[in-house]
């Protein structure tokens, strides 16, 4: 089975991601100082923190979405399946093939739901439609989502509601299946009902993805991921598992905001 | 369980599925990625290809100007702005087109400019946004992608025969500002919707009454919209060609205008005519570029004024 | 608490009957006539051409008005308007086909590729170009175009189609360019993270994602160049000739509806003859074309609009 991995020690590791002394600048903007952290495979990471912390910036560095923006520079390491993925070798088209996002603000296209799901597999030269439609009937399944479309996958996608639209996004970015999804306060801009349909999808979902979701809301952390990163003014204060950092942080910062009395 | 077997998956050279690799193996070569590589060079090549045809309007602009440089080199100087026109090329001058020209503008400037701030006073301040105001709008917009000549047959007939104006600077003055009329209009109803409500709240308070208002809070403030929007109707009706050559400006005419009642030539016109008497006269074609320099750096000269007032006088609110 | 509401300062009202002037009157009269001289105008051309046209119409059968013989100053005049309309056709499909690729492209790479520097440079100086006056372009034709077009191509003539279409594309491309660049930037940045994000190269979000959002934008662009290439005169009228002969080939010369209607007016045609009013008739084939397609360019673009 895994003959290759075998001969190649140290590959086989737990962790999905391996940064270390990440810095990154907007600019003159130092925006993060030396973070070093150690995302684990099949487990939520939830990255917490004050507006204006990091936590975003951190996140795309992950995809490398944050190349987007010019004038950034970085160094350090963030090695992913062995190589560092901010050498610039490493191609940006097929690092997102493998590492998802989904946006604070449900985006998907303005075409239909069956072409949201299917844009990915097609960049990759799927086009048999009887395979687009399997792929796109299991990301769906596995986005909580199939039920409520399958009648109407030709059906532009801005018809559905906001939760609906951000669980498309969802099983968008699973119908090129990713091993690591990144989730950028997913349900910051949904109700509490559909937030709650999204938060039950990512405890599903762990089983097989790593997720990574920023989130500036305690209480989503505490509820649904199982490493909590603390981030403040682009460094990381703390990180450590959920119920350790909110019941006995370390550090009197992680527990001033923890508490509420900044941020 | 299912995620092992999912990533074991590495034979299958034609993507019927997504290539799985397994994870040490994530960045070698294999079908999706030789694709991958492809997607890559052709968005390079884009880039390439796009990036030309930007600047192929650069280029063509370059090329114009070079081009219009070189045939009026020898043939643009004093002696070509201060003569009359002339069969014989090196003595003719533009010294009556110039002259047409600025009088010509003497007719459209205040024409169009009190007729089409007045509309869009009308259309932003006094009309009811209903039926009718809809109605004005449509107008103008359709009144916009009208082409010249249609005016230059409606100047005709209206101007010239009707009103037996004639092919007179008032005809041609009349039937320009017609055509720039929606420019000014559009360009001052933005001017005057972008002057902000507290201002107007602030006279009101005070007790004036609307009109009072209009005059001497939002005509003012929105004055720099305006004018931009007047230079360039100007620039438009400078070059304007087709209505005077349908109105029936003569192509030789000797005597220098002295009322806009007389007979005229403008800029536009003597570089149509002498470009079409090029074939025969080859020095002709020398005197239209020379013209077009003029009526370029006059271009260029209104147009720098329109960008230095927009940028001296428009306030951020 | 009467005290406190007759102490507070009344909001004034607005009265915009308020006749504390007396002219003050009349001065939404005066208003209302500068408004309608728009409407005016507008009459006026659609009278003017009706009128004259309908004496054209009543003169000639439309049996041979549909015909390719067009020979208006002959002994037995023929007012066939069909190399007319072709030659409109040709020379604005020619204008098209430069326009359309060009300005697509450029407007592609402006609005999805380059940097917010090489923007604020380029975007003003295609400006400048939608403002020469036309008249430059047709002495552009004339003087540039033409001859090179002759190296490349010996048996054209002169006088032609290709270089008047040409150099009329080239004068559209800051139209389409703009327009299409506006259309795109409007389409939320959003959508186009969101392809990103699935691993797509720049090209793959420009044109699978964006271009589509965009489309009706960039539609009604090109409809409205369609328009003005329709209306072009002077460069017609000094590159493409006088031959009112009835041809597809286009390396000859032929004539537009704009290009008749100047040739006429510069004095061939004693008001009162049937060329005449031939000129109004044409005028109003070209009036209506050219409505049709703003109105067309208007409705799409509104469409667009909506969405966004």
């Amino acid at each position: 089975m895994n003959q290759q991995t075998a001969s190649q020690p140290g590959l086989m590791t737990q962790n999905a991601y391996d940064v270390k002394d990440l810095n990154l600048w907007y600019g003159d903007h130092h925006a993060l100082k030396d973070v070093s952290l150690e995302i684990q495979k099949n487990q939520v990471t939830s990255i917490i923190g004050p507006s204006g912390c990091g936590k975003s910036t951190f996140v795309k560095t992950l995809n490398r979405m944050v190349e987007e923006v010019p004038g950034v520079r970085t160094t350090g390491n963030i090695m992913y399946h062995g190589r560092n993925i901010l050498d610039p070798d490493i191609k940006v088209e097929a690092l997102r093939a493998r590492v998802g996002m989904v946006f604070q603000k449900p985006n998907p296209f303005p075409k239909s739901i069956l072409n949201n799901v299917t844009f990915g597999p097609k960049l990759h030269g799927i086009h048999d439609k009887k395979k687009l439609l399997e792929i796109a009937e299991k990301s769906l399944v596995d986005a909580a989502l199939w039920d409520e479309v399958k009648d109407r996958l030709h059906d532009n996608a801005y018809g559905l509601s906001g939760g609906q639209q951000q669980r498309l996004c969802i099983a968008r970015c699973l119908a090129v299946e990713p091993d690591v999804l990144l989730l950028d306060e997913p349900t910051s801009a949904l109700d509490p009902i559909a937030s709650f349909k999204v938060e039950e999808l990512i405890d599903q979902l762990k089983a097989r993805y790593s997720i990574v979701i920023v989130t500036h809301s305690m209480q989503q952390a505490a509820r649904i991921s199982d490493m909590t990163a603390f981030f403040l003014n682009g460094e990381v204060i703390e990180y450590d598992r959920t119920e350790i950092m909110f019941a006995r942080p370390a550090d009197e910062r992680t527990n001033n905001y923890i508490s509420g009395r900044f941020g | 369980m299912d995620m092992e077997q999912s990533r074991n998956l590495s034979q299958v050279a034609e993507p019927t599925s997504l290539q799985r690799q397994t994870d040490d193996s994530f960045f070698t070569s294999n079908s999706v990625q030789k694709r991958i590589n492809r997607r890559i060079w052709l968005d390079w090549l884009a880039r390439k290809v796009f990036f030309f045809s930007m600047i192929f309007a650069l280029l063509v602009l370059g090329v114009l100007i070079v081009q219009v440089v070189r045939d009026s080199i020898g043939w643009l100087d004093v002696q070509f702005l201060t003569s009359n026109l002339s069969r014989f090329a090196e003595k003719a001058g533009i010294k009556g087109a110039i002259r047409g020209s600025a009088m010509l503008m003497l007719v459209v400037i205040p024409t169009s400019v009190i007729i089409g701030v007045a509309t869009a006073v009308y259309l932003e301040e006094f009309a009811h946004k209903g039926r009718f105001h809809a109605f004005i709008q449509t107008n103008i917009a359709n009144l916009a992608g009208v082409p010249s000549v249609i005016f230059g047959l409606l100047g005709l007939t209206v101007f010239g025969r009707l009103f037996g104006l004639g092919s007179s600077i008032l005809a041609g003055g009349l039937t320009l500002s017609l055509l720039v009329l929606p420019t000014i209009v559009v360009a001052s109803q933005e001017a005057i919707r972008a002057v902000p409500g507290f201002l107007r709240d602030a006279s009101y308070g005070l007790g004036a009454t609307h009109w009072t208002t209009i005059w001497r809070i939002v005509l003012p403030t929105a004055m720099p919209g305006i004018l931009t929007g007047t230079i360039l109707a100007i620039s438009r009706a400078i070059g304007e060609t087709a209505p005077l050559v349908v109105l029936g400006i003569p192509t030789l005419i000797m005597k220098l205008p002295d009322s806009i009642m007389d007979d005229f030539t403008a800029l536009p016109i003597q570089i149509y005519y002498w470009t079409l008497d090029a074939v025969l006269t080859k020095e002709y074609a020398n005197l239209a570029a020379a013209t077009i320099i003029i009526l370029m750096a006059l271009l260029f000269a209104l147009n720098s004024i329109a960008i230095v007032i927009r940028n001296k006088y428009s306030h951020k609110y | 608490m009467n005290s406190i509401e007759s102490a507070a300062p009344q909001k004034p009202r607005r009265n915009f009957k308020l006749k504390s002037r007396k002219y003050e009157r009349y001065i939404p009269a005066f208003f209302i006539l500068a408004a309608s001289i728009s409407i005016i105008t507008t009459v006026g051309i659609v009278l003017t051409l009706f009128n004259d046209a309908l004496h054209f119409f009543r003169a000639v059968p439309l049996k041979d008005v549909f015909s390719t013989e067009l020979a208006p100053l002959a002994a037995e005049p023929k007012f066939g308007f069909i190399p007319l309309i072709t030659g409109t056709v040709l020379t604005s499909l020619i204008a098209m086909l430069v326009a359309t690729p060009i300005g697509l492209t450029a407007a592609i790479y402006m609005s999805q590729f380059a940097t917010d520097r090489v923007r604020k440079v380029v975007k003003p100086i295609i400006e400048l170009l939608a403002g020469i006056p036309t008249i430059v372009y047709g002495f552009f034709a004339y003087s540039f175009v033409t001859p090179l077009l002759t190296r490349l191509i010996p048996t054209l003539e002169a006088k032609n189609v290709l270089s008047p279409g040409i150099v009329m594309g080239i004068m559209i491309i800051p139209l389409v360019t703009s327009l299409s660049e506006d259309a795109m930037s409007s389409v939320p940045n959003a959508i186009r993270e969101a392809a990103l994000g699935l691993g797509s190269t720049k090209l793959e979000a420009s044109v699978q994602v964006v271009l589509p959002a965009a489309l009706s934008g960039v539609i009604a662009s090109i409809v409205l160049g369609i328009s003005r290439a329709v209306g072009e005169t002077m460069i017609v009228a000094i590159a493409s000739g006088s031959s009112k002969r009835f041809t597809l080939d286009v390396t000859q010369s032929i004539q537009t509806m704009t290009g008749y209607i100047v040739e006429f007016t510069s004095g061939d045609a004693g008001s009162g003859t049937i060329g005449y009013y031939s000129l109004y008739a044409v005028g109003l084939i070209l009036f209506a074309f050219t409505l049709l397609l703003n109105m067309t360019a208007q409705h799409i673009s509104r469409k667009f609009r909506e969405v966004y």
